[in-house]
């Protein structure tokens, strides 16, 4: 899965899970001010990765350092590749 | 200590016929039944009620997720009906969240469809891992009342019975004595219910569900009628914006109704059966604290469910208490066994009938039983000048509930 892909399907199940627009899934995009999700959405975000991807995020501290969607697929692309390795 | 009246000055529905009082009353007019069959419930072993009374023409994707992500469908239908009590009576933002308003509703338990499906994953996986936030919001017991509270910013009291069949009329109830206390000025009140199979399997269970006629749904359930033979489940939200005389005069609110008594008891003699003689007690009691005698009541509402043992009982008690001239209905027929949302549902088809003079019949009833005679039993519309509507509204586990309602007047 390149890393283009994993973008994709995280942005794509984003979308789905809290019924965002594509348009608005920009690299810059805060989870906060931009997108409007919170504490309990960043739960739920964490299931519906680990359920894509098949990796295993759980409450690794790391996940509340993100802040906008770039780190989320930065996130995901180490936690793939670490996965792969 | 000196009570303030209590009068009735919003109201709001989503029942069985769709959205909206108005809705709601017309259909129950027209004489409609709003029950189907529903092919789901044919496929559970050993179930052997089919039919039901299920809302219809709601799109959930009216709410923003943000608020509807900790609802369950019977919050969303707790909500659509408290936004249109709001907004029938013009309590405009700042007095629903100043806390002057608070709010009294509940169900008969926690979302069963969400329970469901955490027990699906559960008790496969004995893992908790993939179970979202939003759970516990769905199921709690008082998740319909806090789920409208949080939306609506309704800074008052939130209290949420849990009664059963009898809840949303114990709401109201609650409601009513907060504001005669001078506790709070208004009280949103009623109740609210989504339907599950283990709805209709509780009480097919106990053999109180209709089963005979799953091939003609329109046709049960049967209130009264000598051929009647149970309950039908169905599901949806009343809700009625109680306020004090002083603070609906002071805004110049539109009065459509005064509560003038309440009263719940409890029946004792079994978990399940209902005998009459606390169901007599419990309208006596009502009929006292609105200061009125039977014979100053001008139309029943029942709760009669469609059951053998149950509609006897409760029209022995009418019987005993007010004679075989007044008039009695059950709006069971139109529309199902809402359970927490019926007492208010029906409650709100009485206001309506209040102020149109129009006494609602019970549908199909065709063969009045012989245990049920001892009552008036409308076949078709009646037009009377109604002044004062008891209503009743009792549940499982003995608990019993009686509402008064008068005309307002000054």
């Amino acid at each position: 899965m390149t890393n283009d892909e994993i973008i994709e399907r995280t942005n794509t199940a984003i979308a789905e899970e809290f019924e965002l627009d594509m348009n608005e899934l920009v690299p810059s995009a805060s989870f906060k001010d931009d997108l409007g999700l919170d504490s309990l959405d960043a739960v739920d975000m964490v299931i519906v990765l680990e359920q894509e991807f098949g990796i295993k995020i759980g409450k690794d501290p790391k996940i509340l350092r993100i802040r906008q969607l770039s780190d989320l697929h930065s996130y995901v692309i180490d936690k793939k590749n670490a996965f792969l390795n | 200590m000196q009570l303030r009246r209590v009068v009735i000055t919003g109201l709001g529905a989503v029942s069985p016929f769709g959205q909206g009082a108005e809705r709601l009353f017309q259909a129950l007019v027209d004489g409609e039944s709003a029950v189907r069959y529903i092919a789901e419930l044919e496929k559970i072993q050993g179930l052997g009620p089919h039919v039901a009374g299920l809302v219809q023409g709601i799109d959930i994707k009216d709410i923003p997720r943000k608020i509807r992500r900790t609802m369950s469908p019977m919050s969303v239908y707790a909500l659509l009906a408290s936004q249109e009590a709001l907004d029938q009576a013009l309590v405009d933002q700042d007095l629903r969240t100043g806390g002057r308003l608070g709010i009294a509703l509940g169900s008969t338990v926690g979302s069963v469809g969400t329970m469901e499906d955490f027990f699906e994953d559960f008790l496969q996986n004995r893992s908790i891992e993939g179970i979202k936030s939003m759970l516990f919001f769905k199921i709690m017991g008082h998740s319909c009342a806090a789920n409208v509270a949080q939306t609506l910013g309704i800074a008052g009291r939130t209290l949420a019975p849990s009664a059963a069949c009898a809840t949303s009329c114990q709401a109201v109830g609650l409601g009513y004595e907060a504001i005669a206390l001078g506790k709070q000025d208004l009280m949103l009140c009623g109740g609210a219910d989504e339907f599950h199979p283990l709805t209709a399997a509780t009480f097919d269970i106990i053999q109180a569900a209709s089963t005979q006629y799953n091939d003609r749904p329109q046709c049960t359930p049967r209130p009264f009628d000598r051929d009647r033979d149970g309950i039908v489940c169905s599901e949806g939200a009343g809700l009625l914006l109680l306020e004090s005389l002083d603070s609906a005069r002071a805004r110049g609110a539109d009065i459509l109704a005064e509560i003038s008594g309440f009263a719940s008891t409890s029946d004792t003699s079994s978990i399940a059966n209902p005998d009459p003689e606390p169901v007599r007690l419990c309208m006596e009691l009502a009929l006292a604290e609105a200061g009125l005698n039977a014979a100053d009541i001008d139309y029943v509402n029942a709760h009669a469910t469609g059951t053998v043992q149950g509609d006897e009982a409760e029209s022995r008690a009418i019987g005993d208490l007010f004679g075989a001239h007044t008039p009695v209905s059950s709006l069971k027929g139109h529309m199902g066994h809402a359970m927490a949302a019926s007492g208010a549902l029906e409650l709100i088809a009485c206001v309506k009938m209040l102020c149109t003079g129009q006494i609602i019949p019970t549908r199909n009833l065709d063969n009045p039983a012989v245990g049920c005679s001892a009552v008036a039993l409308p076949r078709q519309i009646e037009n009377k000048d109604l002044q004062t509507i008891i209503k009743n509204n009792f549940a499982l586990g003995g608990v019993n509930c009686a509402i008064v309602l008068r005309r307002f007047f000054e």
